[in-house]
């Protein structure tokens, strides 16, 4: 099974018409994911090459049933889109836009809490989600990424680093291992979803058998889902950090990865994620080389 | 983006947080002159983006033209744990009765916002944390819900400051609030808040940091980016849009994505080297980026080797190919280049790439026989 997402989500795309909006849009679709809508209050009643366009979610969800949305709009436009799409009835949101402002961030994210606990925010600033071979949300190369298959040992991701999730699909697919589903949280500093989100949800799928999380520097959300993981996840887990080597109080490239003082550093994280049982790589390549070892030893 | 504390005086004066009246110059005379304006007793103040300039002696009163044309002269250029100042503040002097500390910040783990209240200012809060961490009232605050009036007064009763200050300490800790919020500040300190012997709240000093993200909604804010302090490395790649980072090693390295970037740094130490950067050229390595990449890198004297790290995603191997052979057209480089080039049609890319390889273009199937490879470049050079 996969988290989240599966064969039957249907997704609208909030910036359809836009360039970014519609290049991923229907290389989503191509890839088999159900992309029923796009909205654009300029652009209603137009299409995208065939998919319809309407003026709010509330429309687009009343005409094709959309249960999850994508969004590309531009940074300034994203908390409006956000509760647009949460009021429209939409239940799953992965926004890929970055530059989005922290407050903005920590805004939404506890507005939904509140008044929308039933909606699931993944990201700002991340690759979406995959669950190869029935639904691609976001701007992961499907290809990748080798589907689960039913009976055998597969493995679920979650990454706050587009690359290297991409990097970690391609070597378990190198390795004939399957991916129930894989998930880019984000590198912000307020993501929607969080490490614990998932691995709760990893834990709970009978098809996925072990979790490879992937983290970097910058706040406490390993040293969180280290705790978790110590107290409620079963199944083995293989990690990686990035930013041993990264100098205090630099951000590297993202809004959320900065060692404040002492905290939030790469050592700090491994240590934490040594001590609650998991196998932590130096590098990518170890991570995935330790997991392969995990799900030949299953 | 980190404000100077003149700016930071500034930003709080426009939310009319109480601040001393004053102006920054670069220069002796003007100094001079803006102290003979303000009045006599100035404090004349380094602005550096780094603490303990006061025991640096970059903090200095002055009770004539004298002594603020005597201080003027030592601060300006004065090193401050290698930050040189080139600018000063000069600030009329205030009398403190008490020293406070207030601040907001985002806590990441709470998904809220933080302030953080002590009756002991004037020294870093960190320590204050270590030593007497209950002399610090937190209050979390919900950014749906705001901070409230009476939110703002039970907390500062609760950091048992002096009575006379409750008044105006919860007048300036909302206008702060405001002020880190409608500012988009990822920080908004004052240290210290001081209680004068009249009675009033006064922000003594200005610690901010501003959300880049933000700067859609804050046109203004163009003036504190001009005036971040970047060595000559991070302002030429500011200039091109680069995510860099200056760093002491000599691999240069280039990769397409944060995460990744990240990690190549990590290997690259890993087998025992040092790299000179962090850059991630995004996830399209296209030509024209990675042709501005190459520029900034072969302009750092540091660079022994470079390490140009891609895995393509949606982003075929052989654009990305083609990208490098033609940025490598573009601009003449010194140091040998090691590629590591894998993903979406990495055999293609290969292919591209192979003759046109020599020993100062080299390939390497993994990051880690990369990072080896880069390495050996630099340090035999």
């Amino acid at each position: 099974m996969s988290i989240f997402v599966d064969e039957n989500t249907k997704v609208v795309y909030q910036g359809l018409t836009g360039s970014q909006g519609r290049y991923y849009g229907l290389l989503n679709r191509d890839y088999g994911t159900k992309v029923v809508a796009g909205t654009s209050p300029k652009k209603a009643g137009t299409d995208v090459d065939g998919i319809p366009v309407f003026a709010t979610i509330k429309d687009a969800v009343a005409e094709t049933g959309a249960n999850a949305s994508c969004i590309f709009i531009p940074a300034p436009g994203v908390r409006a889109a956000v509760m647009e799409a949460a009021e429209g009835g939409i239940e799953f949101i992965v926004c890929i836009t970055e530059g989005v402002p922290a407050h903005d961030e920590a805004w939404f994210y506890n507005k939904l809490k509140r008044d929308f606990p039933g909606v699931q925010l993944l990201g700002p600033n991340c690759p979406g989600i995959i669950s190869p071979g029935k639904c691609n949300i976001g701007i992961t190369a499907g290809h990748i990424a080798k589907a689960a298959v039913p009976g055998e040992k597969n493995v679920g991701i979650v990454s706050r680093s587009g690359t290297l999730t991409y990097q970690a699909l391609y070597e378990l697919q190198q390795q004939g291992i399957g991916v129930t589903t894989c998930v880019g949280i984000g590198g912000d500093p307020v993501p929607g979803t969080t490490f614990i989100d998932c691995l709760k949800a990893f834990e709970a799928d009978p098809e996925t058998h072990a979790i490879m999380m992937i983290g970097e520097i910058g706040g406490s959300a390993e040293e969180e889902a280290a705790d978790y993981i110590k107290s409620s996840v079963s199944k083995p887990v293989s990690s990686y950090i990035a930013g041993v080597t990264a100098p205090a109080g630099k951000k590297m490239g993202h809004a959320g990865a900065i060692v404040s003082g002492n905290t939030g550093t790469a050592k700090a994280k491994m240590e934490a994620l040594e001590a609650a049982g998991v196998k932590v790589g130096l590098n990518p390549t170890e991570a995935g080389e330790l997991m392969v070892e995990i799900v030949k030893g299953l | 983006m980190d404000l100077f504390e003149y700016q930071g005086k500034q930003f709080f004066a426009s939310f009319g947080i109480p601040v001393s009246a004053g102006e920054a110059t670069d220069n002796v005379d003007e100094a001079v002159a803006i102290a003979d304006r303000i009045g006599y007793p100035v404090v004349i103040k380094a602005q550096v983006q780094v603490g303990g300039r006061g025991k640096a002696g970059g903090v200095k009163l002055a009770n004539d033209a004298a002594e603020a044309r005597e201080h003027a002269v030592n601060i300006l250029g004065l090193d401050i744990k290698g930050h040189i100042v080139k600018i000063i503040w000069i600030e009329v002097a205030s009398d403190i009765a008490e020293e406070y500390y207030a601040s907001f910040t985002l806590d990441r783990a709470a998904k809220k916002h933080l302030g953080m209240l002590s009756a002991e200012g004037g020294v870093e809060i960190e320590q204050v944390a270590v030593d007497n961490p209950d002399a610090i009232a937190k209050i979390w605050i919900d950014p749906v819900d705001g901070l409230t009036e009476p939110a703002a007064r039970a907390w500062v009763e609760a950091a048992k400051l002096n009575p006379v200050a409750t008044d105006g300490a919860v007048d300036i800790l909302l206008k702060l609030y405001t002020a880190y919020v409608e500012g988009d500040a990822d920080l908004a300190e004052i240290n210290p808040l001081i209680l004068k012997p009249t009675g009033e709240v006064h922000a003594l000093d200005a610690k901010v940091t501003l959300d880049a993200n933000s700067t859609f909604r804050h046109p203004e804010y163009e003036q504190y980016d001009a005036s971040q302090v970047r060595d000559e490395r991070e302002a030429a790649a500011h200039d091109k849009g680069l995510q860099y980072v200056g760093l002491d090693g000599s691999v240069g390295v280039i990769a397409n994505g944060a995460g990744l970037a990240m990690s190549t740094l990590d290997v690259v130490n890993q087998v025992g080297g040092a790299a000179a950067n962090f850059l991630d050229i995004g996830g399209g390595a296209n030509a024209d980026v990675m042709a501005g990449a190459l520029e900034v890198i072969n302009n750092d004297p540091r660079v022994k080797s470079i390490f140009i790290n891609i895995f393509g995603g949606i982003t075929r191997g052989e654009e990305v190919a083609n990208g490098i052979i033609t940025a490598l057209g573009r601009v003449s480089i010194d140091a040998p280049i090691v590629i590591r080039l894998d993903g979406t049609n990495a055999e293609e890319g290969r292919a591209i790439l192979a003759p046109h390889l020599n020993d100062a273009l080299q390939m390497a199937p993994t990051m880690l026989d990369a990072a080896r490879k880069a390495v050996e470049l630099a340090a035999a050079r």
